[in-house]
């Protein structure tokens, strides 16, 4: 699973190598590790004339104890002010070229029409080559679904298209994000807000997601352990990115019950007994599958509050080639039997208050790839599902959401050719893979109680892939 | 103890024209420039051998001998000797503060009136001896056999020679006053432009005192100099521009012409009671309504150097029941623009005004047309304690002209002192 390249490049000799011949030049990127701060160094705070997020922006800020500096804006100093935040200020005009920050912080909820995305070039303009390593840009706005007006509407729209593009020109580890924050769903940004200025959110770049209005509130939750007391399934439990999934949820306080077919009985037992979790050994195809794993939550935790459908599998052959088993079994265990389980569990009532259920797509669910078609199907089926049943969880106080991976380091892709993965590696904005922990850190953020703004959303674990858009 | 207080009264003061440092006043002492100030004040208010209740005045720079300038300088007057005085300091609010004691005495009834003022010399500095030099000369003096003299004496080492100067820097940080400003500037992030603009301006306010006459009775002239020195009537933001920066490293914002220079001079004013004036038939210019000293912990907290001022203009607007707007003069020492700058954005900050300050609003705006009409200090220069004198003066004349109003005086201070005071017209 090494990654010689980067390694290479990032010896004194390979810097010089690659910056001379242009070759591309991953950084090592920052990783979370327990006990850090949230963000380990300052953030600058700008908005649009006429935002309605600085007040919240603040009060996260204040609560992750980041050292924030802003302009002179009477609204953002305002804000501030009021949540007890201690900013410094910010002059572009002024501010020596070595002032730099590890987050660039914009409230775009004021831009009314396209004429006012101005603010944006006005911001970010002198301040983006001010962003370190592993930095994070993030811009908040309003979901074109919220504007009152067409053109507030469009403007906000616009905002995709500026992110994604920062997210590939800003080097050195740094990534950029859109974030929509619904009307009265401000008290809701702070789970988000946290994750994408941490390292958590190391290989995730050029997203967009939107928070809504919840009723749920996690109040005086421990961000240390934000899933203390909590029952996490995770499927596909016993290696690769269920294993990291099932130790970051471990980590997060929750209680891990990992589940996994009978013939990884052993590596799941092992995996874990580690984390003081509890198993259930089935095949999730099964025709009373989804009604033992019911019955097992219920008899045994009193149901769950997170249910993470990690498992799933390939089974590659272009489609002429293909023979209806390997067909029908990737439909059956990365789509049907998810399905299955999701119906099953809220029948049963089995999924506790501020549930949340977090699915695996893929990121060939979304571009297609060459010998996936059944793959590709069933991962574009989990988009689906999450995007049909996030109504009907939302109503009931739960929330569905998935992460789609894009080329991340592990035995799967340690095994393909040197060229399909070389080519896998480089083709994002971070120029190298993703770590399992990557995507474990993505889910842990969506089974978070106080991610429950967050619904029927689709996060790219992709370092920003060339492929998928 | 007078149970109640008097109104104190300014009548006037007068300065001699400010200069640079190793300029026309190279060779005068501080002694020399207050006693001739002193001397001017004396003949425009007719003060040859009046009985007056204090002379107090202070400088930063002093002379060991020094202790007693201000009475020595007084002993040199047509004052009456009878006229008691004392030297103060407190850094550049030496000037003001000076006057507030006077003003002080007499509110309370234990004086009629007074002079407040106060001289610096950045040229005839006082320049001590080698600090081990200074040890083993002490030895020796100590020494009661010549045995122990000669001891002491082998302790002398060549490089002993070498003077100590006074050094223009904080005792506890080390850094200059300027190192101090450019902090602030960058914290502030206050631009070059905005400091050059004010620099010209505050040339061109002091070029017109100057040509209207304004200044006339306010300043004297003194060894051939007959207008502050450092005053470029045509400076501008263009030639500021070319200037290199002196403070803040190479892309520092602070200049020599947007920081003040080290000057000379020495200004006085002259304080009574309302009767004691008219027992003088000496017209009420101002009255000194109160004031207010505050200090910042540029140590610990690494508060900026020079934003005591911050502190103590809320506290005199509370107790007088004021608003920051509610003055149609302010007089902010020019120590640099930046310093100047720095504190007016921190009273428009909600967060300065509430973490820093305790308000629970911020002061605002002032209307900069309003601030220091008759040029600051960047024009006319800065002898550290002639300073507040300069602004008294200046500011009574101003509000008497006007026939109405409040003035504001807000100096900054080494060691993170800010000394401040309200003036209103004689009504």
């Amino acid at each position: 699973m090494s990654d010689r390249y980067q390694q290479l490049v990032n010896t004194p000799i390979g810097k010089i190598v690659s910056k001379q011949i242009g070759l591309p030049s991953p950084v090592k990127l920052e990783r979370y590790e327990r006990g850090q701060p949230v963000i380990n160094g300052p953030v600058l705070v700008g908005a649009a004339p006429g935002g309605r997020l600085a007040s919240a922006i603040a009060t996260v800020l204040k609560a992750i104890e980041a050292e924030v500096h802003t302009p002179m804006l009477e609204d953002v100093r305002t804000a501030a002010a009021d949540a007890g935040l201690e900013a410094k200020v910010f002059n572009a005009d002024a501010a020596p070229d070595e002032q730099t920050f590890k987050a660039l912080v914009f409230d775009a909820t004021g831009i009314a029409d396209s004429a006012q995305l101005h603010e944006l070039w006005a911001f970010f303009g002198p301040t983006i080559r001010r962003v370190r390593g592993s930095g994070r840009v993030i811009v908040l706005g309003t979901p074109p679904g919220d504007c009152k007006s067409p053109r507030q509407a469009t403007a906000q729209r616009a905002l995709e298209g500026f992110v994604r593009s920062v997210a590939k020109e800003v080097r050195k580890g740094a990534t950029a994000q859109l974030i929509y924050v619904g009307n009265k769903a401000e008290p809701q940004i702070e789970s988000t807000l946290r994750f994408y200025l941490s390292p958590k959110s190391a290989y995730v770049s050029g997203q967009v997601v939107s928070i809504g209005a919840t009723a749920l509130n996690a109040d005086r939750i421990d961000w240390e352990l934000p899933l203390s007391g909590k029952f996490a399934l995770v499927t596909g439990a016993s290696r690769g990115i269920g294993r990291s999934i099932a130790k970051v949820l471990a980590r997060d306080g929750a209680h891990v019950i990992g589940l996994d077919v009978p013939a990884l009985e052993s590596e799941l037992e092992a995996t874990i007994g580690e984390l003081g979790g509890s198993t259930i050994v089935l095949d999730i195809t099964d025709d009373d599958a989804p009604a033992r794993i019911a019955s097992y939550l219920l008899e045994n935790h009193g149901g769950v509050d997170v249910v993470v459908h990690n498992a799933g599998v390939t089974r590659d052959k272009t489609l002429g080639r293909m023979d209806a088993s390997r067909w029908d079994s990737v439909l059956a265990i990365n789509l049907t039997a998810q399905e299955r389980i999701n119906e099953e569990l809220l029948t049963r009532e089995a999924i506790r208050e501020n549930g949340r259920i977090v699915c695996v797509s893929s990121m060939s669910g979304i571009a297609g790839n060459a010998g996936q078609t059944n793959y590709a199907t069933s991962k574009a089926g989990v988009i689906g599902m999450i995007e049909s049943t996030a109504p009907q969880f939302g109503k009931q106080g739960l929330t569905i959401n998935a992460v789609a991976p894009g080329f991340i380091e592990t035995q799967m892709t340690a095994a393909m050719p040197i060229a399909t993965r070389e080519a896998g590696r480089r083709m994002n904005s971070l120029a190298q893979g993703g770590l399992p922990v990557d995507v474990a850190e993505t889910i842990a953020w969506f089974a978070s109680p106080a991610t429950g703004g967050v619904n029927g959303n689709v996060v790219r674990v992709c370092g920003q892939s060339l492929v998928g858009a | 103890m007078n149970a109640s207080t008097r109104r104190v009264a300014v009548l006037g003061g007068t300065r001699i024209p400010f200069a640079r440092q190793n300029g026309p006043y190279a060779r005068a002492s501080n002694q020399d420039m207050l006693t001739a100030t002193l001397e001017a004040l004396i003949s425009q208010f007719s003060l040859e051998d009046e009985v007056l209740g204090e002379v107090a005045a202070g400088g930063v720079l002093k002379h060991s001998r020094d202790f007693n300038l201000t009475r020595e300088s007084v002993l040199g007057t047509r004052l009456n000797p009878h006229t008691p005085a004392y030297d103060l300091q407190q850094a550049c609010g030496t000037g003001l503060e000076a006057a507030i004691l006077v003003a002080n005495k007499i509110a309370l009834g234990q004086i009629d009136s007074g002079i407040a003022g106060g001289f610096d010399t950045t040229s005839d500095a006082p320049i001590a001896i080698n600090e081990d030099l200074r040890q083993v000369l002490l030895t020796i003096n100590r020494s009661k056999t010549n045995a122990g003299r000669l001891k002491a004496l082998a302790k002398v080492r060549p490089q002993q020679i070498v003077p100590q100067l006074p050094r223009n820097a904080e005792p506890r940080t080390g850094l200059s006053m300027g190192e101090h400003a450019a902090i602030m500037a960058k914290e502030w992030g206050i631009t070059r432009e905005e400091q050059d603009e004010l620099t010209v301006r505050s040339h061109r306010n002091l070029a017109a005192a100057y040509d209207t006459g304004f200044l006339d009775d306010l300043v004297v002239p003194f060894l051939g100099l007959e207008r502050d020195q450092n005053l470029r009537p045509d400076s501008s933001v263009e030639k500021l521009a070319k200037l290199k920066p002196v403070f803040g490293g190479e892309q520092g914002t602070m200049t020599a012409g947007n920081s003040t220079p080290l000057s000379d001079g020495a200004s006085a004013v002259l304080l009574a009671t309302e009767d004691w004036a008219a027992a003088h038939n000496l017209p009420v210019r101002a009255y000194i309504t109160d004031a207010q000293t505050a200090a910042v912990d540029h140590v610990h907290a690494r508060e900026g150097l020079l934003m005591a001022p911050t502190y103590a203009v809320p506290k005199l607007l509370e107790r007088n029941n004021l608003k920051l707007s509610d003055f149609d003069y302010y007089e902010i020492h020019e120590a640099f623009a930046s310093q100047v700058l720095c504190t007016l954005k921190a009273w428009q900050d909600p967060v300065y005004c509430r973490e820093r300050l305790g308000l629970d609003h911020e002061l605002g705006e002032i209307d900069t047309d309003k601030l220091n009409t008759h040029g600051g200090s960047l024009a006319a220069g800065h002898p550290f304690g002639a300073t507040g004198g300069r602004i008294v003066a200046g500011l009574a004349k101003a509000l008497n002209q006007n026939g109405s109003g409040r003035g504001l005086i807000s100096i900054c201070a080494a060691g993170g002192l800010g000394v401040t005071a309200i003036m209103e017209a004689a009504a």
